[in-house]
Formats: structure tokens, C-alpha cells, sequence
């Protein structure tokens, strides 16, 4: 059998028992669907008149307008999670015997990413049965659905690569669920909850160049409105920028890690 | 050896209460990390809220002058159930290590030892809520007079000690800290579910509906008071009485969880 193939196995090993990990202790579940889905509810619920404010963007309905953020709030915190479960196997020494293992060191954070890739996946379905059983719309159809999916997907893959980073520097899991409030000011200083043009300073100004809101407005416009390039690429962009800031991340941390041990 | 009389029971259950106060109040001091997200998440909230949504009250008949002056209160008792859900993971954690066994064969009648988590949960609660407040003011909230600060103050220390005996009786209830997120997620839910973000005429209607019958919108809208306008009576004793009932329906309950425990 070829290497390509083996480390492929390894992956697919190591992420099928980070998702199964997950769903065994229903409480790294709370966090990533349960409390997303309270907030979804209260925030449609409390601020929904927000539609009726001039310069709102048009929507159906402030659920259609809230999905992706809810999906990005989601996300961001099953990145959160896999960190937290990756420092856990540090803690506990599982990673080590992975790193005396004959298998490539990146197959070991691939692993886990596929763990997350697969969360973010569920995520994204999750919210979209929610917003569909409580009719929201999505504008441009399946081909809207499907690149929303692949772009929380690909979200969740790219923040649990810093999530991995920080959990190989760290070794400790309550460092990274440390960072949790983290995800809320990054959440909180973008689009993910109102449009940046009725935000009020400086949080309008932090979201205007916070990358989080280009993703936001890709996963947002198909939903909304039509499909639209130049958001899609801004979306893909801003998603390749964090993937390279984690993969970055992640080899000095790993390579940190197996110096000092 | 000269025998010493024996403490009345009431000066006994003081006693106890006391150093179970002073146990949670040390678990503060040494381990002060515990205490940051309990203070930044009611922060990080009322900033977050304030940036986003601040444009709702351009909104026609959204009446408050600032956003801060609305959002501050929500932010205090967002922090007190923080704290009192905090108080349940501690009695989970607490549970799963042996200390509640060691203290339920103990003579101090259950209600003393609820009511040490509790009250402790009460007083701690006061930090985030301090906190948010002086925040807040920085930005422009308005200042709501002596009355109000006591009221909001009121209202946070019970709104800790409801979210405490509610995450008490889940933690006698499943014995593990795996519930903590029930616990959080509970008074997330009704927290929220009030006139929270926008004044009653302005929720959506399914959510006016939710709020009108959730006893915590009468609480929320006493700890308000200040910030917005005149404290009134009528406007005070219905979230007393409030809370006043969820604190003996859910403190019932945790103590009626804690026999079940110690049979």
C-alpha cells in the first residue's frame, strides 16, 4: 500500500474518533449546537424589528438574516472544541504515543481537523433544518445551500487549525476553552449579527476589516440574495488567509512540542 | 478538662453557613482565574450587544435614550446566573471528588448546607455585576440613583441565588459536572426570553408571548428601572415576589435532590 494511502487511513481514523469522542460526551455538543440555537432563538426573537431599520439589507426575515451567524458562531466553537479535545490526548499522554507511532506528524493534526471539518459539516445542516422548519427561505436555492455548506465546512476546518495550534503550544485544555470569550469578541466585531453599516463604532469599524465578516457575507449572500462572486471569492480568501495562519501555527507548535517534549 | 457548653443550633447553622461562604470565598482568592469568565462573559455581552444591535432604538416606539441604559441590567443578571450556574459546577465538581458525602454525614441540617452554596453564589455574583456597571457608566449609561442601584443590586444577588439552587438540584440530580451546560443553557434561556433586547411591543410575537409569561421579564424590568426612569413600588414588589417564589420552588427542589443523595 502507498504512503499517500496510509496517512489517508490515519486520517480517517484519527477523525472518525474525534467525531465519535464528541458524540459520546454530549456536552462538547452543547456548546457547539445548543447554545448557537439559544442564541439564534433569542436574538431573532428579541432584536427580529431590527429588519425595519432603514439600510437594513432586504430579507424575508431576520431568522434568513441570522442563519449565517448562527452557522459562524457554531462553527467557530466546534474549532474551540477540537482544540480542547486535541489538548485533552496531550494531557493524557495519547498524543505522544501517536508521536512515537510510524506515521506522518501532520496526519496527527489532520486527524483531528477532519474531526472539526466534520462538525462544522453538521452544523451547517443543522441551522439550515432549523431555518427551513421555521421558514426561512434560502434565495438561490441548492446551489446556495451547497456553498454555504462547503464554506462552514471549510471555516470550521481552517479555526480548528488554530484551535490545533494553540492546544500542541499549550498542552493544556484550559487554556483553550480559555479562549472561548475570544470567539464571542471575534463574533461580536463582525457581521455575523447585524449588518456592518447599522453597527455602532468602533465595533462597525473592527468589522469592517475583521476577515470572520467576509465569510459571514459569502455564507449570508446565498442565503439572502443571489449568489455573488465577488463575496464568494472575499469568503474564500479570508477562509485561505486563516488556513494559512493555522498551518503556520500548527508546524512551529508542533515542532516546539517535539523539542521540549 | 473543662467541657464547653454546646452552640445554640441557630448560632451552629449561622456557623456553618458561614464557613461555607468562607470556603467559596477562598476558592476565589486562590484561584482568581476561576472568577475572569464569570466577569468576561456578561462584559464581552454587553459590549457585543451594545455595538450590534445599539441601532434598534432608532426603532419607533423603542423610547430609551441609549442602548447602554437598556442593555446594563440584562448584562448584571446575565453575570449572576453565570454564577449561579458556576455554584452548581462547583457542587458537581465537589460531589464527583467525595466533599458533599463528607459533609452530608455531618449534624448541619441540609438547608444550612444549600444555603452556604447559595448565599455564597449570592454575594459573588455582585463582582461581574460591578464590573458591567462601571463599564457601562463609562459609556454613557445612565446613572440610576441610589434606589435603582439597590434595586438592580437586589435583583442580581437573587437572580444568583435562583440560578444557584437551580444548578444545585441538577448537580445532586446527575452527580457529575457533564450537566454543567443544562445548567448554563437553563438560565441562558430565561434570561433572554424577556425583554432583554428590545422593549415588549418591539419582540417578535412569539417571543412577546414567551416574555409575557416568564416571570424572569418582571425582574428584568425592576433591575431596568433606574437606568431608564423612576423607581417605583409597583414596579418592585412583583419581581420580588418572584423571586421570592423561584428561590423556595427551586431550593425545594435542590433540598428534596439532596436527600435523595444522602439516603
Amino acid at each position: 500500500m502507498n504512503s499517500l494511502r496510509v496517512n489517508a487511513r490515519v486520517i480517517r481514523a484519527l477523525g472518525m474518533r474525534s467525531i465519535r469522542q464528541t458524540f459520546r460526551r454530549p456536552q462538547l455538543m452543547a456548546p457547539i449546537l445548543v447554545f448557537p440555537t439559544l442564541l439564534l432563538a433569542v436574538q431573532t426573537g428579541g432584536a427580529g424589528g431590527a429588519v425595519d431599520l432603514p439600510g437594513f439589507p432586504p430579507v424575508q426575515g431576520f431568522l434568513q438574516f441570522m442563519l449565517a451567524g448562527a452557522m459562524m458562531q457554531s462553527l467557530m466553537l466546534a474549532g474551540n472544541s477540537g482544540g480542547i479535545a486535541f489538548a485533552v490526548d496531550i494531557e493524557m499522554g495519547f498524543t505522544d504515543r501517536l508521536f512515537a507511532a510510524p506515521v506522518p506528524r501532520y496526519t496527527i493534526v489532520l486527524g483531528r481537523l477532519a474531526g472539526v471539518a466534520a462538525l462544522g459539516f453538521l452544523s451547517a445542516v443543522w441551522f439550515f433544518a432549523i431555518g427551513l422548519a421555521f421558514g426561512a427561505e434560502v434565495h438561490s436555492g441548492v446551489a446556495g445551500v451547497l456553498i454555504a455548506v462547503f464554506l462552514v465546512t471549510a471555516t470550521a476546518t481552517a479555526v480548528g487549525g488554530i484551535g490545533a495550534a494553540i492546544a500542541l503550544r499549550t498542552g493544556s485544555a484550559s487554556v483553550v476553552q480559555g479562549l472561548f470569550p475570544l470567539v464571542l469578541v471575534v463574533l461580536f466585531l463582525s457581521s455575523a449579527f447585524f449588518p456592518v453599516d447599522l453597527m455602532v463604532q468602533p465595533a462597525k469599524a473592527i468589522a469592517e476589516y475583521n476577515p470572520f465578516s467576509f465569510i459571514v457575507e459569502g455564507v449570508r449572500t446565498p442565503i439572502i440574495a443571489e449568489v455573488d462572486a465577488t463575496d464568494l471569492l472575499e469568503a474564500l480568501l479570508a477562509i485561505a488567509g486563516i488556513v494559512v495562519l493555522g498551518l503556520v501555527l500548527s508546524a512551529r507548535a508542533l515542532r516546539h512540542r517535539l523539542r521540549t517534549g | 478538662m473543662e467541657a464547653t457548653a454546646p452552640l445554640p443550633q441557630w448560632r451552629a447553622n449561622l456557623a456553618t453557613i458561614a464557613a461555607l461562604m468562607a470556603r467559596a470565598k477562598n476558592e476565589l482568592l486562590r484561584v482568581p482565574g476561576a472568577a475572569i469568565p464569570g466577569v468576561l462573559a456578561p462584559t464581552i455581552f454587553f459590549l457585543g450587544i451594545n455595538g450590534v444591535f445599539g441601532a434598534l432604538t432608532q426603532l419607533r416606539g423603542f423610547d430609551t435614550g441609549t442602548y447602554e441604559s437598556f442593555v446594563v441590567p440584562v448584562s448584571m443578571l446575565q453575570g449572576a446566573g453565570f454564577t449561579g450556574a458556576a455554584a452548581g459546577v462547583n457542587l458537581a465538581r465537589d460531589m464527583e471528588q467525595g466533599w458533599v458525602d463528607r459533609l452530608l454525614v455531618s449534624p448541619a441540617p441540609r438547608w444550612v448546607l444549600l444555603a452556604g452554596t447559595v448565599l455564597a453564589a449570592s454575594a459573588r455574583a455582585l463582582i461581574p455585576a460591578t464590573f458591567v456597571l462601571a463599564i457601562a457608566l463609562l459609556l454613557g449609561a445612565s446613572w440610576p440613583g441610589v434606589a435603582g442601584l439597590l434595586i438592580a443590586y437586589l435583583m442580581t444577588a437573587a437572580m444568583a441565588a435562583t440560578a444557584a439552587c437551580w444548578g444545585s438540584a441538577l448537580a445532586l440530580r446527575f452527580k457529575s459536572q457533564s450537566a454543567a451546560p443544562l445548567m448554563q443553557a437553563g438560565m441562558m434561556a430565561v434570561i433572554f426570553t424577556t425583554t432583554a433586547y428590545a422593549p415588549l411591543a418591539l419582540l417578535q410575537p412569539w417571543m412577546r408571548s414567551v416574555a409575557e409569561v416568564n416571570p424572569v421579564t418582571q425582574v428584568m424590568d425592576a433591575a431596568r428601572q433606574g437606568f431608564l426612569g423612576a423607581v417605583t413600588w409597583a414596579e418592585t414588589w412583583p419581581a420580588i415576589l418572584v423571586m421570592l417564589a423561584l428561590i423556595a420552588a427551586l431550593g425545594a427542589w435542590a433540598l428534596r435532590e439532596m436527600r435523595r443523595t444522602a439516603a
